[in-house]
Parts: C-alpha cells; structure tokens; sequence
C-alpha cells in the first residue's frame, strides 16, 4: 500500500510537471500571436509590406485554398511536395540502408567505397540542385535526385555505424550455434543496427525537405517552393508566410510519421519504448 | 564482424574504389556514351578550375566569388554563435525560459532554412543581409541545442558549490555553465557551420548576385556544366576546410581538458 501510495505520487508529480510545462508552452505560443495583431494591426510597428496581418494571412489563405495561386491549390502543391519526399525518401533509404549495411558487414567493401564517400561528401546536396536541373530538367526527376542525395550520405553512414556498434558476442553467439548467414542477417544484423539506422533516417528526412525546398525555389513548376518563388515575385508577404507555414506543418507531419513507424519497429528496444 | 583490414590492404582498396569511380567518371565522355556537354570528364572539370580563378564568370573569378560566399558565411555563422550560445545557456539556466522558449523554437525548426529565401530577400535584401539571415537559420539551432544540453549536464555539484558560496546568475552562467559545457558547444559549432555553409549555398542559388552558388546558376543557366561542377568542386573543398579547422579546435579544446577524443 505505501509502495502504491509512493508510485501514485511520483505519477501525479510527473503529470503536474507535463501540464506546466503544456500550459507554459501554450502561453507562449498565444503570447506571439497576440504579439503578431499587437506588431502589424494595432499599432502598425511593423509594415504590412514587411510583414502581413493576421487577416491578410487568412485571406491569403483563403486565396490559395480556394481559388488556387502559382498554378494550382493549396492542398495539391502541398501533396505534389509530399509525394516527392516520401518516393525519393523510400528510394534513398531503400539504397542506403543496404549499402551502409553491406560496409559495416564487410571490410573490403568498406575499404573501396568509403574513399568515394569521402571525395563526395564534402558537397552539401543543395550544390547538386543545378547540375539536376542541367541533367533532368525542371520536373519531378530532378527533384528526386537531390533528394536522393540528401538522404542516401546519413543513411549509409548511419546504417554502417550501427552494424559496428553491436555487440561482438552477439553476432559470436548466433555464429556459434550455426545460424545460416541469410539469418544471421535479417535476424541479428538488421534488428542490431536498426536503432542507429533510425536516427540516420531522422537526419536523412531533414535534408530531404531541405533540398526539396530549395530545389523548387530555383526552378519548379508546382509544389510549395514553387509557391514561395511565385509569392516573391510578387512581392506577397501574406503568401510567403502561408508557404513557410505549409513547410513547417509538412516537415512536422512526415517526422511525426517517421516517428510512429520507429515506434512500431522498435517497439523491443529502450528507444522504441521511450 | 570480419577482422580488420591491414593498412596496407586499406590502401589497395581505397586506391581501387577511386580509381574505379575516376575511370568511369572519365572512361563515360571520353568513349562518346554520354556527350561530354552533359558530363565533361575530371580533367575537363580540373582544367575549367584553374582557368576560372583568373577568367571572371558570372561577373568575378572562382576565388573572389569564394570570397564573397566566405564572408557571408562568416557573419552568419558568428552571428548565429554570439545569439544561439547565450540564449542555449539561459534556456539551460532558468527553468521558465526553456518553457517558454522551446515550443516556439521547436515550431520554427521544423521550417527548413531555407524557406526562410523569401522573407529575407523581402527584409535585407540579395546583397549581403538576405543570405546572412539564410545561413543564421540554418546555424542557429545547433548553437542553441548544444549549448542547453551542455548547461544541462553539468556537473550538479559544481552548481551546488557555486551556489552555496552565493554565486549570482550572470556569474553562474559565464565561470560555471559557460566553460563546462565548452565541449557541446564546440561540437554544435561544427554541426551549425555544416549547415549554415549548405543553406548559404542554397539563398546564393536563389537570390544573389555574387558567390559560388550564383556562379553555378548562371553556368547552369548557359548550359556550362563543366562550371557548374567547378562550382560543386569549390563548395566541398571549403566546407571540407571549415570543418577541418573546427575539428581542430574540438580536438585541442578536448586534450586540454584531459578528454578522450
């Protein structure tokens, strides 16, 4: 009864805690907002041309959603973005994993192509948006090869690293008892690196809306770059704003999807739990 | 796990896995499978470097474009510093900051830097503010993240000490959290200078009129593609030098404290 008691009080204090902070954090996001009318509406600090209004921003809004800008509507550039990231990131993932995984594995092959990866790397993936412009053009095919390269570099370093930290007598155990090498792969190897591959994916899925970003700003002919390329020529801050909004909300969705498949996968481990 | 290559076998492997990708690289333009236009080989792409950096493209030569780019980053890059540190420290200091502070923060950083182009080519201009404002948000957040967690992990005792001797906040901050979370920070300054050289790289293709990355527009934009890989060439052998010299750092910084490195 008191070990109960004990439990039901650091609980309680740990719920306390949570609903400060939400309460806090709450706060402050209302405080900006009411900063935001207080800046641009009330006393007109800061110009509209500068910044736009709280109402100018939910016109701006209502003008893309319904009557569409740069093109298309809001919700189908926002998908077109999507579609991009999420294809070019099962791509690279689906390229890099194995490969980081074949170099943690073997040594040979870590020795031929880790000097490749070193002449490359030095080169953000943004610096190749221009030569995919040059080799594919303005549409989807560009898009999906700096993406690529965006996410295939921590996908592999991070898929290799996490072979080299699992535990020796692991993998000497399962050797031991004579488990085939197909098994001994999908069963030790992969289930061991997994946790690392995962924080890789995190840092892959960054840089991928980061170049998406990018490379539709330079040149694209839908998408949410697009959109923000068009609001700056027209000099339309409202716009601008609704697209920087739409990149956050999108970046934040595909996280918190990531976030629920590691869950999902890594259920077993102390990460997955956490 | 295999046992580990010899040196001397590392060198061998290494030497095939590069000259495998060189020979490809210029076994493809040179045999005609893919027109040189469109992938010019190593030596084309070596000879177009040198001849850059004293025949001006887009307006100036490959290392006064380097320059301007250098400088930008260089204002970015301390200005996201000198605002990131304190505020991490702050943040790691008074509890009530953090609160307030980190959802605002967690909301900005899920918008890439680089979304920021608008707005800042709006606010500062293309000349030298709009890509400052570029590379400070993609430097930022690193700064801030490190120094927090290294304010977060001091030692306890350290702040219990100071405290009991009556140490004041500011002085809290910069003889007790400040100096023991050196480490962090200087890790989060290399990440921070990775990504404020990337989006810097980024605005300059967008909005700029100077800078490698406007040098690359503008070669791809005449179809210059060996220029455009000049371009890519310059990019990683300055990151790559940045890093190195904050490695450095890290290291010397790491020794003094008798850390493992």
């Amino acid at each position: 009864m008191k070990c109960f008691l004990k439990i039901m009080k650091i609980f309680s204090g740990a719920k306390l805690v949570r609903s400060r902070k939400t309460i806090i954090g709450l706060g402050a996001i209302l405080g900006i907002v009411v900063l935001w009318f207080a800046l641009t509406r009330w006393f007109g600090i800061i110009p509209v041309s500068r910044f736009p209004t709280p109402a100018a921003f939910w016109d701006a809004l209502k003008q893309i959603e319904l009557r569409g800008y740069a093109g298309s509507r809001l919700h189908d550039h926002a998908w077109h973005s999507l579609r991009l990231i999420i294809i070019s990131f099962i791509v690279a993932v689906g390229t890099g994993v194995p490969l980081g995984l074949l170099m943690g594995w073997n040594r040979k092959a870590e020795a031929i192509i880790n000097p490749i990866f070193t002449l490359i790397r030095p080169i953000p993936p943004l610096a190749w948006i221009p030569l995919a412009i040059l080799w594919l053009g303005l549409g989807d095919a560009a898009k999906v090869m700096v993406i690529w390269f965006a996410a295939f570099v921590p996908s592999v370093i991070n898929a290799q690293a996490g072979v080299r930290n699992i535990d020796k007598s692991v993998i000497e155990a399962a050797r031991m008892l004579g488990t085939p090498p197909l098994r001994l792969v999908m069963e030790v190897i992969v289930p061991g690196a997994l946790p690392m591959i995962f924080t890789g994916l995190r840092l892959s899925l960054q840089a991928s809306w980061t170049t998406l970003v990018a490379a539709e700003l330079v040149g694209a002919l839908v998408g949410i770059g697009f959109v923000l390329n068009v609001a700056q020529q027209d000099i339309y801050p409202a716009m601008i704003f609704v697209g920087m909004l739409t990149v956050g909300v999108l970046g934040w969705f595909t996280t918190f999807l990531l976030g629920l498949v590691e869950k999902s996968v890594l259920s077993w481990s102390v990460r997955g739990r956490a | 796990m295999q046992p580990r290559l010899s040196f001397v076998e590392t060198v061998v492997y290494g030497f095939i896995g590069v000259a495998a990708f060189l020979g490809i690289w210029y076994v493809l333009p040179t045999t005609g499978l893919v027109s040189p236009q469109f992938l010019p080989g190593p030596v084309t792409v070596a000879e177009r470097v040198v001849v850059l950096t004293t025949q001006p493209f887009a307006g100036a030569t490959l290392p006064a474009h380097i320059a301007y780019s250098f400088t930008r980053f260089i204002s970015g890059f301390l200005l996201a510093a000198l605002i990131g540190i304190p505020l991490g420290l702050v943040m790691g200091w008074f509890r009530i900051v953090d609160e307030v502070v980190a959802p605002l923060f967690d909301g900005l950083r899920f918008i890439a830097p680089i979304a920021w182009v608008p707005f800042a080519a709006l606010w500062f201009g293309t000349g030298v503010g709009g890509p400052i404002l570029i590379i400070f948000a993609g430097a930022f957040p690193p700064c801030v993240i490190n120094a927090y967690r290294g304010a977060k992990q001091v030692d306890p005792q350290l702040i219990e000490a100071a405290e009991m001797l009556g140490t004041g906040h500011l002085r809290m901050m910069t003889e007790i959290l400040l100096p023991a979370s050196v480490p962090s920070i200087v890790a989060g300054l290399r990440v921070a200078a990775g990504l404020g050289w990337q989006s810097l790289v980024g605005a300059e293709l967008i909005v700029a009129s100077t800078g490698v990355g406007f040098m690359m527009v503008q070669a791809q934009a005449n179809v210059a593609t060996s220029t455009v890989m000049s371009g890519m060439v310059a990019i990683g052998v300055v990151g790559l030098i940045i890093d190195m010299l904050l490695r450095r750092g890290e290291a010397a910084i790491r020794r003094r404290r008798g850390m493992a490195e």
